[in-house]
């Protein structure tokens, strides 16, 4: 008896740094933001509620940065999840030299983004690659990064990005369609297509749940790319969240940060939640 | 008939492969042309890409993307290596914020991920919830906490700043839980009908088992800090402490040819790590994609 209470205590014992770590920096200083995100000045203890929230929705910056990083995120996160399920389809199509195509489309999810931002300079500069190539077409010249489609530079940068490490998540889904049920369909004589469609994406939803949310997490980091091909202060299109969050900690606004970090909280957290709701009831004839 | 339908198939094979040909070149195109790029004469990068570094040229030429240099140089190599300590400093810098990090959050991950293999406790699932959520949040959320504490222990811009949050960081203990609630109980009885205590179990069963998934998040950490750029602006501010992934951008306009060469040299590590360990890379990858079982 005694013996087993030791080695009950001590294996919780192996948890303690991990809990240490993620209390400290992460739950803990999480409930103080969201009491200075309740009160008002950064000593002070007065209540004022939804006041902080109310002043960061009516800051012009603020609301520039979440429309912009909503709209990219709602352009490129079905696109991430697309177009890498097509991406996996083709590495599963029988075709030739499939592991090289393999280590080629996951290559952009290994290297720096720093180290490939003088390409893009190069690429969609006034004078750069991509007009050159259209001028051919006769298509008129865009200065990319400052007209109104230098949203679309960023979608496409991410999907350059991101799309091998979600073929890969895809790829490891297939596996969970069961050999058995596609069988079945085939002796029914069902299309590729049907057999898509009716079997597989069933079996792939959990799969796409969660590239989707990653793919959302990872479509805020579109950050790093911005802020190192055009700074602190870019074009309109591209003031993202990051940015906002950066330019206020310079400031050291307390109230703006911690209300600003708590509403983009929620607002993953419901966006999490529905995806969730969505992907219960559309999985769950297949659900034992 | 069946004829018919077997040259229609090689007919769609064909045409499948030449579409991947198509992604692969787009895909690997930025570092081919980096690649290239380096082992140009700071002249010739001049002559090609001219308004796009140096807006002071006033001409306004097109760009020159070329496959092969006119002349291959190794220069700018010598330059970033031997006569400009800026960005090898940088590139120290950025081993001395990843790599404890990499090697002390596996360290915290495997000890909590036992943890949570072997607690039975009704409040595991809750946890592990909650470290599931924190995983999901992004950097912009993230963030504020780690900088108020760093602020509080009076550690903000210095690089323990970054260091401690990243190795609480839960990313490790979600995956490392992952796998280690797949390995069968079998494993362990024998040990403890010996006696065996916990921390026997963990070093001379779990962890061995673990190899390989530990090789494969060393790899998917590596790679992931190595490309940071949020966390080294908010929470160390100091230039002088950036890693290689901020500066690289900061070049200055007739230093391509210098940046070119560094951007390759940054880009190594990662690729070295990833070609040496892909089997191991795309496992974790799909380790990570059990969010639900």
């Amino acid at each position: 008896m005694k013996h087993r209470i030791k080695n009950r205590i001590s294996e919780k014992a192996f948890l303690l740094p991990s809990f240490l770590g993620v209390g400290l920096f992460f739950v803990v200083p999480f409930i103080v933001v969201f009491y200075y995100s309740l009160v008002e000045g950064q000593l002070g203890s007065r209540f004022v509620f939804l006041e902080n929230f109310k002043a960061l929705f009516e800051n012009a910056a603020f609301l520039l940065a979440a429309k912009n990083t909503a709209v990219f995120s709602a352009v490129s996160v079905p696109l991430a999840v697309v177009l890498a399920l097509l991406l996996a389809g083709l590495i599963e199509s029988k075709i030739p030299g499939k592991s090289v195509f393999r280590v080629i489309f996951l290559s952009p999810a290994v290297v720096p983004i720093a180290s490939v931002v003088l390409i893009w300079q190069v690429i969609f500069h006034y004078n750069g690659a991509l007009n050159g190539v259209l001028g051919r077409f006769g298509i008129a010249r865009i200065d990319w990064f400052k007209s109104e489609y230098n949203q679309l530079i960023a979608v496409a940068l991410f999907l350059w990005k991101n799309l091998g490490y979600n073929m890969i998540l895809f790829l490891a889904a297939f596996n969970n369609v069961p050999k058995d049920v596609l069988e079945a369909a085939d002796i029914d004589g069902a299309g590729a297509l049907r057999k898509f469609f009716k079997i597989k994406l069933r079996y792939l939803s959990p799969s796409i749940l969660f590239i989707a949310i990653l793919s959302l997490i990872n479509s805020f980091k579109i950050f790093r790319e911005v802020f190192l091909l055009a700074g602190s202060y870019p074009m309109e299109g591209l003031y993202m969240l990051q940015h906002f969050m950066n330019n206020t900690f310079g400031s050291l606004d307390y109230q703006k940060l911690s209300s600003a970090a708590v509403v983009m909280c929620l607002v993953m957290a419901v966006v999490i939640a529905v995806m969730f709701i969505i992907e219960k009831r559309f999985g769950k004839d297949i659900e034992q | 008939m069946r004829k018919r339908v077997g040259k229609k198939k090689t007919a769609a094979r064909i045409v499948l492969f030449i579409v991947a040909l198509l992604v692969a070149a787009a895909f690997i195109m930025p570092m081919l042309l980096t690649l290239v790029n380096s082992f140009e004469t700071q002249s010739e990068l001049s002559s090609n890409y001219g308004t796009v570094f140096d807006p002071r040229q006033s001409m306004s030429e097109d760009v020159n993307l070329k496959l092969i240099p006119d002349r291959v140089t190794f220069s700018q190599y010598g330059t970033v290596l031997l006569k400009s300590p800026d960005y090898l400093y940088k590139f120290w810098n950025s081993v001395i914020l990843v790599v404890p990090i990499v090697v002390f959050q596996i360290v915290v991950a495997l000890l909590a991920a036992y943890g949570f293999t072997r607690w039975r406790g009704r409040l595991r699932e809750l946890v592990f919830f909650v470290y599931i959520l924190l995983m999901l949040m992004p950097y912009q959320v993230t963030l504020v906490p780690n900088y108020l504490v760093s602020d509080w222990l009076g550690i903000l811009k210095t690089r323990w700043a970054v260091w401690l949050p990243a190795i609480a960081s839960p990313f490790g203990v979600f995956l490392l839980t992952k796998y280690m609630r797949r390995i069968p109980k079998s494993y362990t009885e024998a040990a403890q009908l010996d006696g065996a205590g916990g921390w026997i179990i963990f070093k001379s069963i779990y962890v061995p088992v673990c190899r390989t998934i530990i090789l494969s998040l060393a790899i998917l950490l590596f790679v992931d800090y190595w490309n940071m750029v949020e966390q080294p602006l908010v929470l160390l501010k100091d230039v002088d402490k950036f890693p290689l992934s901020v500066f690289l951008a900061e070049i200055n306009s007739g230093e391509q040819g210098i940046a070119f060469a560094a951007a390759v040299i940054y880009m190594i590590p990662p690729v070295f790590l990833f070609l040496y360990g892909e089997e191991d890379f795309v496992q974790g990858i799909s380790i990570s994609g059990r969010l639900k079982d």
